[in-house]
This record gives structure tokens, C-alpha cells and sequence, in this order.
């Protein structure tokens, strides 16, 4: 799981090498994870400052009120439903749903929460705090320093 | 006249002969898109919680210089690591000593033990400065080759066999550079024997022993009798990827780690106040940033291992370390034409098996201290090499 959480591209045989198992072994354990989703998608993690994208992303604080039987989950079905938003995370302490938002502008971000996610029932309030710069993304660090070199050969 | 520097330097520095890596490397260092199994040393970088604290120490002013035997925090959190895991006792106030790196701790105990004309045996192929630092203590450096029909362990036997009146100590370096050897509980016991029958030091340079990969590893001074007869040497350069720190420490008999530090402490002084700070929080809280690199190292080497059988490069399964040790008898080459025209072909550095001591002819050394991806490309590059070549 690790390695293909590292690099999904890599292929069975490899990964069966690296870990001194059969190929068989490890196709069958990879169908076995897709099939429970314990595998959910593979995808590739994008620098969007590379390419000239001028997507706005935005976390959102959302306070809500709990419902009875169903508590948070039925609002936060409500909320993830919106393909603009890309997770949703039910938080302890001060708020309540953690939402991330991407929108072509800041005006197109700002439209969707004033209409759509504000308004929801027991939607108590939101908090709007746009992304500026990407520092670090799923364990990738983004910039480009160049990496320290070592020596070609050493004892 | 010109001024010839070279006439004024002194007999032992003439006859040193100069380290066999050393020419490889200033050929490969030239060029360009090279590929490198060549390097010894980790390619991570320092986990950043050891980096972070040696900052956090410097900013509270930790600049100054240490005890010569290094700061006691860390000689008790070596003492406590090498009681946990070996289960030996060492007193941090006389029986450790902080070094810059094994390297200094090696070039200690040789000259603390070595009077000129003394007998140290040392097991080839294997690193290169054990045979140099006994040069330069006048001592005599009594070679054992070891043999991949034995898995490059040393064989206790070939060992006895060499020992004569004038044997002082026996130097072992095991897991093993650059042959990815380790020595199993049976054979260090034998070893052992011998020390104690004919009264030797056992000079243990364990740097690899995190890098155990199959097996569990033995450490000589853990076996009866043998704490005070072993001069155990090791450091955090591999486990915890920090070989520019220069950080290391040796641990045995109170005499000898006493002269040892006689010397240090007009040499070195103490080793630097940054890298000891930043070895504690490597001992107290670098455990599982270290098993997650010795479990990507693991997984790289059942690879290499794989697809070097796999060209016609037939490789013993090496058990520790990280190198590969792949004879290139195939080839018809001997090992140095192999990386010079490995290098100048196929742009992949290896290194030749001959500079660590004869017994290394017809091998190179693969380092699979490089990530997977360089790794595929230098083999696939081999792989071209080695069709073209082979006899």
C-alpha cells in the first residue's frame, strides 16, 4: 500500500520483487483492495502553479446544527454532493465541516458559498479563508530548490 | 629552484597508497548525465526532526565546545541503545566516547593498540581506511579474504591460520562494505575463541548494523567474555542518513577508550556540539524515520538483486548493508576495465571490487542507496552493457 501510495505507476512485478512475494500475490491483493475501495483512485498530484491555472481554492469553516438521528452526516452529504467542493472533514473544536472549494475565480468561490453553501438548513455560519500559495501537497513539497548533491563515488 | 613539497613528507605518508576510489571518482565526477550506484552514504537527507533540533540547539547558543568524552546526555543515550538492543552495559562516564564518525573512532583505536610491527588482521574485501590507518600506526595489516562461496562471511579457520605471536587485534566490519555480508551468531562466536585464546582485541566496526535486512545481527561484545576484549565502533551516518555530521562513538574497556580519548582530546577536542545534539534526538526519537529508510532500502535491494541475476550479473543475496556485490567474471573484463567502460559507455558509476583489497577482483559494488526509478535506469544500462560484452 505504501509503495503504491507512493507511486502508483509502478507495476506488480516490480512491487512483487520489492517485496519478495509473488506477482500473482500482489495482483490479487491490488483487486482486493479496489474491490473493498480501500483503493479509491489513483491520480497524479498536480502543481496548478505550473500550469498556468488560475483555479481558487478555498477552506471554508462551516458551523452547522446537528440534526437529530442523522447528526452531521446528512448536512455534510449535502454539502459534498457540489462537485466544486473537493473534501469535506468534520472537525473538532471551534467549527464544525472543514470544506475545500475550487472555483475558476474568486468571484465564482465567493458565488457558491453566498448561494449555495451559506444557505443550506442548519448551515449556522461560514468562515472563507482563500488558498494563496501551495507549499506542500500530499506529502509533495512544491518548490523547486535544487537538492543538495552527492559526491559521484565515495568509499 | 621550485619548491617540491613532496620531498619533505615522511615515509609512512609516501608509501600510503592512495585510496583506489579516489581515481574512479575524479574520472566519473567529470561527466556528465551519469548515473551513480557508486555512492556509499544513505540518498536521503536527514530526517528533519534531527535537522530542526540541531537548529533548534544552535539558536539556544549550544556552540561551544563538549566534555572530550562528548556531552553525557548522549554518551547515557548511546549506553541505553546498545544495553537495549544488545543488551551489553556500557558506563557513559568511562566506557563511551563521542567521535567525529567511526572514521576518527577507528583511526583511535588503531593507534591507541598498535605499537609499530604489530599484527592486525583484517578480512577483505572490505572498507578501505582499516588498512591504511594500521599503515599509519606502523602495524602490519595481516589480510583474510573472504570468499562468495561462503557468503563473504570471514571464516574463523582462515582466520586462526593467520594469527601469530605479533597479532594484536582483529579488525571486523560486518554488516559488510562492500560486499552487503553479515556474520552470523555461529561465526562470531568461533571468533570470539580465538580472541580469547590468543588474547586479541577484537576491533568491531558496526556502522551497518540498523542495516540488517535477514537474520537478526550479532554484536561481538555481546558474547561471553567479549565486552572488554571488543572495541565496538558506531555512528549514525547510515541508519539515520547523517554521514556529513561526522558523528560516531566507540564503546569498551575503560583502558582502552581512556587512551583513545588521551588522543582524541589533543586531536579532536570533542567532536562537534551541533552533530551531538542532533545524535540525541536521532537516538531518542529517530526510531521510525530509520526503520522506514531500512525498509525502503530492503525493498530496493530485493530489486537489484533480481534484475542483477537477471543481465548475467550473478549476485549473491546480500543480507546488510547497501550494496550489491555482483561478480563480472561473465564479462571476460576485469573489475576496473568493467567501471571504466561501464562509465565511459553506458554513463553508470559502480565501484571496482579490487578497491576493496584483492580478494574484491571480478566483482564491482552496486550501491542501492539510490532511488528505485535510478536504480531500473542503471541496470537497464547495464543490461546493454553487459549483451555487448559478454564473452
Amino acid at each position: 500500500m505504501r509503495i503504491l501510495d507512493e507511486n502508483d505507476r509502478i507495476d506488480p512485478a516490480t512491487i512483487a520483487t520489492m517485496l519478495g512475494v509473488s506477482e500473482e500475490e500482489v495482483r490479487k491483493a491490488i483487486d482486493q483492495l479496489e474491490q473493498r475501495k480501500a483503493i479509491v483512485k489513483y491520480h497524479a498530484v498536480v502543481n496548478w502553479e505550473k500550469v498556468d491555472s488560475d483555479l481558487v481554492q478555498a477552506l471554508i469553516d462551516v458551523k452547522v446544527s446537528p440534526q437529530r438521528e442523522v447528526g452531521f452526516d446528512q448536512i455534510a452529504e449535502r454539502i459534498y454532493r457540489f462537485p466544486e467542493v473537493k473534501s469535506v472533514y468534520l472537525m473538532s473544536g471551534a467549527y464544525d465541516l472543514s470544506v475545500a472549494v475550487e472555483g475558476k475565480s474568486l468571484k465564482e468561490v465567493a458565488d457558491f458559498v453566498a448561494t449555495k453553501l451559506a444557505t443550506i438548513e442548519h448551515v449556522l455560519s461560514t468562515t472563507t479563508h482563500f488558498i494563496l500559495r501551495k507549499y506542500k501537497e500530499e506529502g509533495v513539497i512544491l518548490d523547486d530548490k535544487s537538492e543538495a548533491k552527492r559526491l559521484v563515488v565515495s568509499p | 629552484m621550485t619548491f617540491k613539497g613532496s620531498k619533505y613528507l615522511s615515509d609512512r605518508v609516501v608509501s600510503l597508497p592512495p585510496s583506489g576510489i579516489r581515481k574512479f571518482f575524479d574520472v566519473a565526477s567529470q561527466m556528465e548525465n551519469v548515473i551513480s550506484l557508486g555512492v556509499g552514504e544513505p540518498d536521503f537527507v536527514t530526517p528533519w526532526h534531527i535537522i530542526e533540533s540541531s537548529y533548534y540547539s544552535m539558536e539556544r547558543g549550544h556552540t561551544s565546545y563538549t566534555s572530550n568524552l562528548g556531552l553525557l546526555e548522549l554518551r547515557q543515550a548511546i549506553s541505553e541503545r546498545i544495553y537495549r538492543k544488545y543488551g551489553v552495559q556500557y558506563d557513559p562516564t568511562r566506557e563511551v566516547l563521542v567521535t567525529t564518525g567511526v572514521s576518527e573512532a577507528l583511526d583511535l583505536a588503531i593507534r591507541a593498540l598498535v605499537s609499530p610491527g604489530d599484527e592486525v588482521i583484517i578480512t577483505e574485501p572490505c572498507y578501505v581506511s582499516y588498512k591504511a590507518c594500521i599503515h599509519l600506526s606502523g602495524g602490519v595489516a595481516v589480510i583474510v579474504d573472504t570468499f562468495v562461496e561462503n557468503e563473504f562471511k570471514p571464516a574463523p579457520e582462515d582466520i586462526a591460520k593467520r594469527i601469530t605471536r605479533k597479532t594484536k587485534a582483529i579488525v571486523l566490519s560486518y554488516p559488510n562494505n562492500p560486499t552487503g555480508a553479515i556474520a552470523d551468531r555461529a561465526t562470531l562466536e568461533k571468533i570470539a575463541e580465538l580472541a580469547k585464546a590468543y588474547d586479541l582485541i577484537v576491533i568491531s566496526d558496526e556502522i551497518y548494523d540498523e542495516l540488517t535486512y535477514d537474520g537478526v545481527h550479532t554484536c561481538i561484545a555481546s558474547l561471553p567474555g567479549m565486552k572488554d576484549r571488543t572495541v565496538l565502533l558506531n555512528g549514525f551516518s547510515k541508519a539515520y542518513a547523517m554521514t556529513g555530521w561526522r558523528i560516531g562513538y566507540v564503546a569498551g574497556n575503560e583502558d582502552i577508550v581512556g587512551a583513545m580519548m588521551r588522543i582524541h582530546q589533543y586531536t579532536m577536542l570533542c567532536a562537534p556540539v551541533m552533530a551531538q545534539k542532533a545524535a540525541i534526538e536521532a537516538l531518542v526519537r529517530g526510531e521510525s524515520e530509520m526503520k522506514r529508510m531500512v525498509s525502503e532500502y530492503n525493498r530496493r535491494r530485493r530489486y537489484i538483486v533480481k534484475r542483477l541475476n537477471s543481465i548475467g550479473l550473478t549476485c549473491f543475496e546480500p543480507k546488510g548493508a547497501f550494496y550489491a556485490f555482483p561478480s563480472i567474471r561473465s564479462t571476460g573484463l576485469s573489475s576496473e576495465e568493467f567501471c571504466n567502460r561501464l562509465l565511459e559507455e553506458e554513463r553508470v558509476a559502480v565501484v571496482p571490487g579490487n578497491a576493496f583489497g584483492a580478494a574484491g577482483e571480478g566483482y564491482v559494488r552496486c550501491s542501492y542507496a539510490a532511488s528505485l526509478a535510478e536504480i531500473e535506469e542503471a541496470i537497464n544500462r547495464m543490461e546493454r552493457f553487459v549483451s555487448r560484452h559478454a564473452g
